[in-house]
This record gives C-alpha cells, structure tokens and sequence, in this order.
C-alpha cells in the first residue's frame, strides 16, 4: 500500500472537508427550524394545522433521500422551473427537509411528554398559550430532545455523503475521485474519509453532551453519565 | 350545573353560592365530585353546555357576572379563551401535585406571573415573592430549583406562586394528599395563617377534618355528584343529619 500519495493528498481534503461540513451545519439548521415548526403543528389540536405538517412529515419520512436528492437537484427546475443556482442548496435542502421530518417527532413527543400539570399551574396563573409554550413547556422538553436529536445530527452527517451522487463536490466524492488516479490507493482514502466522519461525529457526541448537561441544570438536575446514558429527569416528587 | 365525561355524569344538578370572603370545604368520598368543582372554576374543566342557558341554567357565574359563558347578543353562549383569559385572573388554585415549574428557581416561580400576567415590574414582582415567601416559611429557600425542596416546602411555594397573584378566590385542591405526615403541618399552618390574615375566598378539598373545623364557615358533603349536606363545621362534624355523612365521618375520622 503506498501510504505516501495517500498522505501527500490530503491537503486536498481541506476544501471538501468544509463542504461536508458545511452541508451538514447548514441542513442541521433548516431541519432544526423545521423539526421545531413542524413538531409544533403536528402536536396541535387543530386539524387543519395538524393535517398539512402530518402530510409533510410522512412525505419525506416516507420516500428515500436519494430520490430526493435527484429531485431537488434535477426534476424541480424541470418540473417546476426552480433552479439552485449551486446544487449544494439542493443537498442541504433535501436533507435539511427529510432529517427535520424524523426531528420533528422528537420535538412533539418531547413536547407531549411534559406532565398535565404543569400546563394546568401555566392555566392557573393565566399565562397566554404562547408564554406557556415559550416560559413552561419548552424549557423542561428541550433537554429531553437533546439526546435524540444529538442522534439525528450524527446520522445527518453520514447522510451528507450522499450528496455526491448529485456533484456535490464533498469528501466521499474526492475519495472516489483520488482513488481511482494512478498511484493511489482507493482502500486508503477510503479509510481516510472513514476517520474524518468518526471525528466529526465525536465533536458532535461531545457538544452536545456539554449542551445536554446545560440544560439539566436548567433544571436544577445534576445530569451524571449512567451506563453511557445521561440521567432521566426527576420526577416532580422531590426530595423529602 | 352539569359535569359528564363521556357518558359519566360526575356533577348532576349541583348548584350551589359561596360568598364573597366565605371558606367553603368540600369533603366526601373520592370519586364524589369536589375536585372537579374546582376544576371548573379554575376553567380546567368546561361544564356541560345547555341548549338554553338563560332558562336550564349550568353557568357558573363568579362576582355576579357570567364565567363558564359570555355574553354575545345579549344571550349566553361558552365562553371563549379571551373571556376566560379576562375572567380568571380572579381566581388562583393550588394543585395537589404542586406542579411547581422545575425550570424555575423558587423566586422565579413565584414571580413569573406577575411579570408576564399582571404586568408588574421585576422589582415589585420579586419584593412581593420576597415578603410571600417569607410569609411560608421559605425566605432562605428563594435561590434553589424546586427538585432540592422538599414536598412541604413546593408545597409553600405553589401557595406563595398562587397569592402573589392576588386572587379573591383560592381553590386548594387536596394540597397535602401527596406530602408525607410530617410535612402536612407546616403547609397547614401557612393556610391557616392565609384565612386568618386576609378575606379571600377559600374553596378546599381536604380530608384533614381538623383543619376543615378551624378554618371552614360551611362544609359541604358530596357523593356522586350531589351535595348531601351542608352545613357550619361544628354541626356537620358533632350531629350530621344524613347517613352517608355519617359514614363517611366515620370512616375518615378512625384512620
């Protein structure tokens, strides 16, 4: 094996690093924002809010990534005349849109998960329903999501792979691309890109762990690591 | 007023006044009705509309005006949650479960509302938790999340939460059931102090029979969703009249 040309090349990770990157940060994003809007709708008790955001969720949850890729990428400005100027958006669109459709039942069962009686005491002391949403109910869901949605980050990263079946010029596809010139070896950067996503994966593990044990603390719970598992929240029993 | 839950009839032609400043306790077996009255006044709980409320009645009404409905068009229709909205900030409950907000440190549970509700400045809101807090017991306590504080102690602060919003109708929905024995007397005691220091309205659900003689002017006894009888402390405890309250006295009274 020629480790050499494998390690002379690696400079030219950088650029396709930042767009893996890149393209998971960005799709991150707009599923975070959808998992929350849509997590919110589907929970509601109105049907006509509910139905629509349900249609959505099933929709992307239902139908592969890489035809939405291609969908996004190729049949849009085709079908409905939309055209990315930069296929990348298609990517981040088509992944931001199918990982905030898995998020968004994290969101409402979150959401659900929060006792009766606290949205009972937020009736009581005649909060609006968006102050509840906004000073009682969110604060206590959020550090019950982290976990899942720290879950649903790690595989959107993986998932950004794919965006090189469209040309999106990512770390896979130079792997592909350095493995196939003369001289190199395609097992090798195979193995390189290999260890790149478990690295990224990792700080995303390890960030959202800091962040998880922030928000527990929010909630006056020491969150402590439990076989891998970080505590459960306590229950509004207390200590007597 | 009428109260069905499906095809349950929990209220069933219960009607009854309570006045102004009057400690009401409701007693009876479980099942009976007396939390879900408070329920309803708390607006938790809808009553179970009439096709004419004018003439078949089932409106609660609260300082003589409609609560449960609203005035349009000069009749009586189910209140909206703006009307609601309007109408409740009268009435402040404390919940058996306490449901303190576990995001929030003590002060904060007892401030929020004011700020966010009733529109006082962070400054009042927190000296008003300060002196209420102070007032159960729990001045030192101000700076610590619920999940630290003991039952007792959340306990004190749900009343301290619920006071600051200065209700005129406080309903206490059997507000030691979940404490440990111990911890039942400091939270009667601050109720105690409460009835004595001010005129609010005071409707409880209670099984501590004491505690419904000291502070009760009436009694009200309930099983399946009808009052049997009422009456001051003093007589309903020492002669009631009806065998169910007998029985009921009894049994509560031999634990």
């Amino acid at each position: 094996m020629d480790f050499q040309a494998v390690i002379e090349s690696l400079p030219r990770y950088g650029e396709p690093l930042l767009v893996t990157v890149g393209v998971t940060v960005a799709s991150a994003a707009l599923a975070l924002v959808l998992a929350f809007g849509l997590g919110l709708m589907t929970g509601s008790r109105h049907l006509a809010v509910r139905t629509p955001a349900r249609v959505f969720v099933e929709f992307f949850r239902g139908s592969s990534v890489v035809v939405q890729l291609f969908w996004f990428a190729f049949a849009m400005p085709v079908v409905l005349g939309i055209q990315f100027d930069y296929l990348i958006v298609a990517g981040i669109i088509a992944l931001g849109f199918n990982y905030g459709a898995y998020s968004s039942e994290v969101v409402r069962g979150a959401i659900a998960a929060v006792p009766k009686g606290q949205l009972e005491a937020a009736t009581a002391l005649n909060l609006t329903p968006l102050q509840k949403l906004r000073l009682v109910v969110l604060p206590q869901a959020w550090p019950e999501m982290i976990p899942s949605l720290c879950a649903f980050a790690i595989m959107l990263l993986k998932a950004s792979a794919l965006v090189s079946v469209i040309g999106v010029l990512d770390i896979t596809w130079l792997a592909g691309l350095l493995g196939k010139q003369p001289g190199q070896d395609r097992l090798l950067h195979y193995a390189v890109v290999l260890v790149i996503y478990f690295v990224l994966a990792w700080l995303i593990w390890t960030g959202m762990r800091a962040l998880e044990r922030r928000a527990k603390r929010g909630l006056g719970i020491e969150a402590k690591v439990q076989k891998g598992r970080l505590a459960p929240a306590v229950a509004a029993g207390g200590v007597d | 007023m009428d109260k069905s839950f499906g095809d349950l009839k929990v209220l069933d032609e219960l009607s009854f006044r309570v006045d102004p400043g009057e400690r009401v306790t409701l007693i009876g077996p479980s099942g009976s009705g007396k939390t879900t009255i408070l329920r309803l006044l708390m607006t938790l709980e809808t009553v179970t509309p009439k096709a004419d409320p004018e003439a078949d009645g089932g409106v609660v009404w609260v300082e003589g005006r409609p609560y449960s409905h609203m005035e349009k068009k000069g009749r009586l229709v189910p209140a909206n949650e703006k009307w609601l909205r309007q109408r409740r900030s009268r009435v402040g409950m404390v919940f058996q479960q306490f449901n303190l907000f576990p995001n929030m440190k003590v002060l904060r549970n007892v401030t929020e509302a004011q700020v966010h509700v009733a529109g006082r400045s962070k400054e009042e809101a927190e000296a008003k938790a300060l002196s209420l807090l102070d007032l159960v017991g729990l001045a030192d306590k101000t700076g610590e999340y619920p999940s630290r504080l003991s039952g007792g102690q959340q306990q004190r602060v749900a009343i301290a939460r619920a006071l600051a919003m200065d209700p005129d109708i406080l309903l206490l929905d059997e507000v030691t059931s979940a404490l440990d024995p111990e911890l039942v007397a400091d939270v009667l005691a601050v109720l105690r102090d409460v009835a004595a220091t001010t005129s609010i309205t005071m409707l409880c659900v209670t099984h501590e029979m004491g505690f419904a003689r000291d502070v009760s002017d009436r009694v009200m006894m309930f099983d399946s969703g009808r009052i049997v009888e009422q009456g001051p402390p003093e007589a309903m405890f020492s002669e009631p009249q009806e065998a169910r309250t007998q029985d009921f006295l009894r049994a509560v009274l031999a634990e």
